[in-house]
């Protein structure tokens, strides 16, 4: 259906444009243009909430998997072919478990608490390009938006800390929000030299900027500081090993989580691993070229001797768009699981130490560098 | 009526009832961790209100610096300092609070006055949308500067200010009286921490 309406769009504009293409197909059909546009409205919303939930599930699966290589286990291996299902299966089971809200808890804040945790995580997911058009709504404050919303979690998580009644959900609300306000800063820094560079904060702006001689012309040769910073920024707000100190098992049972059964873990779970590709996505959109392709398609297309406007043509690129997103994220989520299952844990002393003392004067000064370069070639770095 | 507008209208009606009835909470509930929880929900709300009125831009500094950081840090400071103390009584609560009440009416008049007699430019400046981002970095560079340094300022004041109370202990004299200022001597005799077997085991939080 959707496919129809691109194909059946007269002058499509440059990239695939599917709002339009399906407004004009609905309103073929008879309907008004504004119950069109409320038709199509939830339409990409429900497809990158079941994207990032299927986006999750594969992404257990690897951690599982991987985590197993690397300790000489197999892993899940009987639910579906190399155990795709686990994660599935791991889904169902919480699912049908009990909810149990502890006697002396604050039920209100407890059952609000994981809510605020994932709320947003799934909003920040408005702001993900897959392609020219192709994401749900091309904000202009984009990435800071996305900063924004993630400032929100620590008031979840201590949330379901302080409403536990436990001292080790309380320790583990403290450090956990302790830690995304000390290494949000450097992240927004990190981000601000990417901004200054593509004169926008909107992704699809910033992606754009980097469309330019493929490969080579992707953020991270320019910011190679910066990637650094943003992607170790990144591991510690989703609390990832090595930076897992709010639920570190040995000190404080699971931290913020300890009381939490049921659906109500589930979203603590969920929401942690949709922060994870949501992390690996945005590293890629800001460094690794988002969307483009290694080698420019309009090259490619140039080569083959096809013009680049054909419908066929935008379809096949809008996917090279979307696999290459995908790929470039899913290779980023491999590095993190590789890291948790081989580095050993920060002390708390060392993670606010890095922080404070190493990552912010080290992205202030690749702030400052970036600002030089760009008075200085204003060509190569975005005058 | 269009479906946007009404939306819109909807949209207003339920951010403008959680702001007033969340601030309502955040002054008059007894339970200061539910104020500050409700504080946040509050700064949320009028960030809802900016994106109505087209600053996305605004909507998301207030959310991250209002929610983000000044709400995450207020909690903060109740959780690590929460002491379930039993207060005394104040003579004449009531009396206390009738009074109070009295001023927040009145101030609630006057403005309630000065919203009805002020003569609104209606429509107002059109609004720049996603414009506005560039607009607030040119005013903050140009004729804004002098402020927003002096905001700067103000905020590395406070920031010395807390770390001259917080770490005393740097200081050999003290800053007031000019007497020896021992870490010691300032902090509050810890509350032994590990259950004794005399006193019944003080709990970290109870129920409210």
């Amino acid at each position: 259906m959707l496919s129809t309406g691109l194909l059946g769009a007269t002058v499509a504009p440059p990239g695939l444009d599917l709002q339009s293409s399906f407004i004009d197909l609905v309103q073929g059909m008879g309907l008004t243009a504004g119950a069109a546009r409320l038709l199509w409205l939830p339409l990409p919303m429900v497809l990158v909430l079941v994207g990032a939930v299927v986006g999750v599930l594969v992404s257990v699966w690897l951690e599982r998997k991987i985590s197993a290589a690397v300790q000489q286990r197999i892993g899940p291996e009987y639910a579906g072919a190399l155990g795709v299902l686990q994660p599935l299966a791991d889904g169902l089971k919480l699912v049908f478990k009990e909810d149990i809200i502890p006697a002396r808890a604050d039920s209100v804040l407890f059952s609000l608490g994981p809510v605020l945790v994932v709320v947003p995580v799934i909003l920040s997911w408005l702001v993900v390009p897959f392609g020219q058009n192709l994401l749900i709504s091309n904000v202009g404050v984009g990435i800071f938006l996305w900063i924004a919303l993630s400032s929100i979690q620590p008031i979840g998580l201590l949330m379901s800390g302080y409403s536990s009644n436990n001292k080790y959900s309380l320790l583990g609300g403290l450090r956990a929000a302790a830690q995304s306000i000390s290494y949000e800063i450097p992240l927004a820094l990190a981000v601000l030299a990417v901004v200054m560079m593509s004169n926008s904060l909107s992704t699809v702006d910033i992606v754009a900027q980097q469309t330019g001689a493929g490969i080579l012309s992707w953020n991270i040769w320019r910011q190679p500081v910066g990637f650094v910073i943003f992607w170790i920024c990144a591991l510690a707000e989703c609390e990832r090993l090595p930076f897992d100190l709010p639920e570190a098992e040995e000190e404080l049972v699971a931290g913020y989580q300890t009381e939490y059964s049921g659906m109500k873990f589930a979203l603590f779970y969920l929401g942690s691993y949709i922060n994870l590709v949501l992390s690996a996505l945005l590293v890629s959109v800001l460094y690794l070229g988002g969307w483009s392709f290694p080698v420019p398609v309009e090259w490619i297309t140039g080569w083959l001797g096809v013009s680049p406007d054909a419908p066929l043509v935008q379809v096949v690129t809008g996917s090279i768009g979307i696999v290459s997103t995908i790929l470039k994220a899913y290779l980023l989520v491999f590095f993190a699981i590789l890291l948790r299952w081989t580095t050993p844990r920060v002390r708390i002393d060392q993670l606010l130490d890095l922080g404070w003392k190493f990552l912010l004067p080290i992205a202030l000064v690749n702030l400052l560098v970036t600002a030089g370069l760009k008075l200085a070639f204003p060509v190569a770095f975005g005058g | 009526m269009s479906i946007a507008s009404t939306t819109q209208q909807i949209c207003f009606l339920v951010l403008s009832a959680t702001t007033v009835v969340g601030s309502l909470g955040v002054v008059l509930l007894p339970n200061i961790v539910y104020s500050a929880f409700l504080l946040g929900g509050v700064f949320l709300s009028v960030a809802g209100l900016y994106l109505l009125l087209n600053a996305s831009f605004v909507a998301a500094a207030q959310i991250l610096v209002y929610v983000g950081a000044v709400n995450v840090l207020i909690l903060f400071a109740i959780m690590l300092v929460n002491k379930q103390e039993t207060l005394a009584a104040i003579p004449g609560l009531l009396v206390r609070r009738l009074l109070s009440g009295a001023v927040c009416a009145g101030l609630f008049a006057l403005l309630l006055r000065v919203a009805f007699t002020t003569t609104w430019a209606l429509p107002g400046p059109t609004p720049v949308g996603e414009e506005a981002t560039i607009r607030i970095g040119e005013h903050l560079f140009t004729d804004y500067l002098l402020p927003f340094e002096l905001a700067s300022v103000l905020l590395l004041m406070a920031m010395i200010g807390a770390i001259v109370l917080a770490r005393r202990d740097v200081f050999s004299t003290d800053v007031i009286t000019g007497e020896p200022a021992d870490q010691g001597l300032i902090e509050k005799e810890r509350t032994p921490l590990l259950i004794e077997t005399s006193a019944p085991a003080p709990t970290l939080l109870s129920k409210p």
